[in-house]
């Protein structure tokens, strides 16, 4: 039978997984999975690395934004195509220095959106001390792109080993503060249920600079991984370290944090909150014993939402597991993101 | 009573812990007192309502029950017991040129024959068919009216659903290009039936309590239930979706065993009365008649469906596109080989005793509807995992290290 892509190929799920492993990884031979010395597709992460000298490494990223719709309460692709590439290079350990863009708009597209939409992105940057230095400009023919699409490659320059992700039993996890907004938001919008310009709920998309720059300085060494549970959300992040590691990693629902609106508009439309997208959250795993100090830096570097949800831990059978302790002492297994949860996410 | 107080209800019913504690203690303690009371240590309990299911197993509410209690799932996914036909049927009509409009799941569901190349609407949608997901009647209704071509929306549902589809004629919301396929069944006959099946193959053990569907009862009213703890001696409690209304439930029905009683009992009391929702009762006989139906897997069962009046046949799509119904000669099982979703949907056998499960049928492709519908089973164990893995997966928790 003929295989054709699917939307579910880009949810960030298991499915894309298995479609980079056929089109990619299988493909690429493994001494060019990476710059040698670096960190490259042989860690499918969203970053690579590669070894500058003096124990210093070169972190860039890239990243490709088709968010429907570009203009969405709390954001708008040009913030997001800025937030989302720094975000990939500090959640590797760098500190982001430099972007390039490239935006492809559609014929027709009013210029004055698309002067918000770099104002957007240039402020951001400007903001974060991350210089501009490159970029493509193209214009198709009406109705062969869908409005505007940006890819930015993020660039920066880590101090140290890059996080790797390799969580290990004992480890806690920490999130950043309260997941799912950025998911809730583009789905409302694409269902028509709140508007793009006055909707109460907001993206949380933002650079996670004021957090991770801090607390890599500070607690490199503690980090024994770092995500931005962007699509697939927290239950992507944490089924990708479970099986990576072969551990069982043990979450607790009281503990996550949800906006109210969030899980409601969640349970409405039957998606759960631990598979939509945060675009301004991080996802932490922190060895046991400096747990408790980084999540009281985290609070005071002002994000105060932040909590340790759980645990990896050890285990013979249930490698690769994660599981979450619900609000009245049940457990349930959370599976790894499957099919088409919100399309354009990001 | 104001919106505040259900929210803070709802809350309390899905995050207080101490009462879950409580209740589960209790639960065993009436357990325990049966087990000596009558020597019997297994019991069974089915409940209705895909949701239902869901609830169970998302807040892992069988790692907390006493471990010689069952909770079994029932046919309440009405998704999953859509015969192929119908499918085939709406298929045909996409591929026709017909814009056809279609919850999620029945987007994805699989025929077992393909029409031209088309094996489910989502097929059809790839090979040119007009096919549109809605969430519901009325956004189909809108936009059909936006763009006026030929359209028919595909009426699943059960009792719940009826209302709305009754709605959109009465009040005359449908524009007149869109045209209804009701497929509407109704949820006591099959519970019935499913009764009637257990009672004469008991399974090991036998069913012995019935958590029944809270939204269909918002409209049928509990009465609808009188006839299963009247004619099979069976406690039946209507139950509200929270964990705690589950667990409040399953502790009447323990309740109702060790005083030997068999009663219908309202738990879902804040939106369910005795009589159920006069007026949409009112719109549903109005517009709707009572068939024989078929449901896949399960059979041709008698006054089991909802099809439109014969004056309302200007909303009908049977009648306006010559859509064929199945003949009760016709009804097949319509499972692929291998699958065992007739009995899951039974109660007579859990998702991992098929040999399918999480092997050949996955949520990613799915093989029989139990696995197709967000409201089957084996999609809701394949989700938050089966009954037994989470039973193991609980003792691991317990005893590892972090």
């Amino acid at each position: 039978m003929k295989e054709y892509i699917t939307l579910a190929h880009g949810s960030g799920g298991v499915e894309m997984h298995e479609i980079l492993e056929k089109l990619f990884f299988k493909r690429v031979s493994d001494r060019f999975k990476r710059v040698e010395g670096g960190i490259g597709i042989d860690e499918p992460d969203d970053a690579a690395a590669i070894p500058i000298g003096g124990g210093k490494y070169l972190v860039v990223s890239i990243d490709a934004y088709t968010v429907n719709p570009p203009f969405f309460p709390g954001g708008n692709i040009g913030v997001l195509a800025a937030s989302g590439s720094i975000n990939d290079v500090l959640m590797l350990g760098g500190r982001p220095i430099a972007l390039l863009d490239a935006i492809i708009v559609e014929e027709g597209f009013p210029l004055e959106d698309l002067e918000v939409i770099v104002d957007s992105l240039i402020k951001t940057l400007e903001e974060e001390g991350v210089a501009l230095i490159g970029g493509d400009f193209k214009v198709m023919p009406k109705g062969q792109v869908d409005r505007i699409t940006i890819t930015t490659t993020g660039i920066g320059i880590s101090e140290g080993p890059p996080i790797t992700d390799n969580p290990r039993p004992g480890d806690k996890i920490i999130v950043s503060g309260y997941l799912g907004d950025h998911g809730a938001v583009i789905l409302l919008a694409q269902l028509g249920l709140q508007s793009s310009e006055t909707g109460l709920l907001k993206s949380d998309v933002k650079p996670l600079t004021k957090l991770m720059l801090p607390l890599l300085e500070r607690y490199r060494a503690c980090i024994t991984a770092a995500r931005d549970p962007t699509r697939g959300g927290l239950a992507g992040v944490l089924n990708e370290w479970a099986s990576k590691t072969n551990t069982l990693i043990v979450i607790r629902d009281a503990d996550v944090p949800v906006r109210e609106p969030v899980r409601r508009y969640a349970e409405v439309l039957g998606v759960d909150p631990y598979y939509l997208a945060s675009e301004g959250a991080a996802v932490l795993a922190v060895r046991e014993e400096c747990a408790v100090e980084v999540l009281e830096y985290i609070h005071k570097l002002g994000f105060t939402e932040a909590r340790i949800i759980g645990e990896v831990r050890e285990t013979d059978v249930f490698k690769g597991y994660v599981a979450t302790e619900t609000p009245i002492g049940g457990l349930r297994v959370v599976e790894p993101p499957r099919g088409e949860i919100v399309p354009r996410i990001c | 009573m104001t919106l505040g107080f259900y929210s803070e209800l709802e809350k309390q019913l899905r995050f207080n812990r101490e009462l879950a504690k409580i209740v589960v203690e209790k639960i065993k303690g009436l357990f325990t007192e049966y087990t000596v009371k009558t020597g019997i240590e297994r019991l069974k309990i089915m409940d209705f309502c895909g949701t239902h299911e869901w609830s169970i197993t998302y807040y892992g509410l069988r790692s907390l029950v006493p471990s010689g209690m069952e909770l079994v799932a029932g046919p309440g996914c009405p998704v999953c017991v859509v015969p192929s036909h119908y499918i085939e049927e709406s298929i045909k009509l996409a591929l026709d040129g017909v814009v056809v409009y279609a919850y999620g799941d029945v987007y994805k569901l699989r025929a077992r024959r393909s029409v031209r190349g088309a094996y489910s609407l989502s097929e059809a949608r790839s090979l040119g068919g007009d096919v549109r997901i809605v969430q519901d009647i009325l956004s189909a209704t809108r936009d059909a009216a936006g763009h006026g071509k030929p359209s028919v929306f595909i009426g699943v549902g059960f009792e719940t659903a009826a209302p709305a589809y009754a709605w959109s004629i009465l009040r005359k919301h449908l524009p007149v290009n869109l045209k209804l396929l009701i497929l509407v069944k109704l949820t006591p006959p099959a519970m019935f039936y499913s009764l009637e099946v257990s009672r004469e193959k008991p399974t090991e053990p036998p069913i012995n309590g019935v958590i029944a569907p809270g939204h269909v009862s918002t409209i049928t009213g509990a009465k609808a239930w009188t006839p299963v703890s009247e004619n099979y001696g069976l406690p039946v409690v209507i139950s509200g979706f929270e964990p705690l209304d589950v667990l409040v439930s399953i502790l009447e029905i323990m309740k109702q065993l060790v005083e030997g009683k068999a009663e219908t009992v309202i738990e879902y009391k804040r939106s369910v009365s005795w009589h159920g929702d006069l007026r949409a009762q009112n719109a549903i006989n109005k517009v709707f008649e009572v068939v024989d139906d078929a449901w896949r897997g399960i059979g041709f069962l008698p006054k089991s469906g909802l099809r439109l009046r014969e004056e309302y046949r200007l909303y009908d799509a049977f009648y306006e596109y010559g859509v064929r119904e199945l003949k009760p000669v016709e009804w097949e099982k319509d499972m692929p080989p291998g699958c065992r979703c007739a009995e899951v949907v039974l109660g007579k056998a859990y998702p991992t005793q098929c040999p399918l499960f999480m092997k050949a049928c996955t949520p990613q492709k799915p093989v029989g509807p139990c696995m197709v519908s967000i409201e089957g089973t084996c999609a809701i164990w394949a989700r938050f995992g089966s009954r037994d893995l989470l039973l193991r997966i609980t003792n691991e928790v317990k005893t590892s290290k972090g």
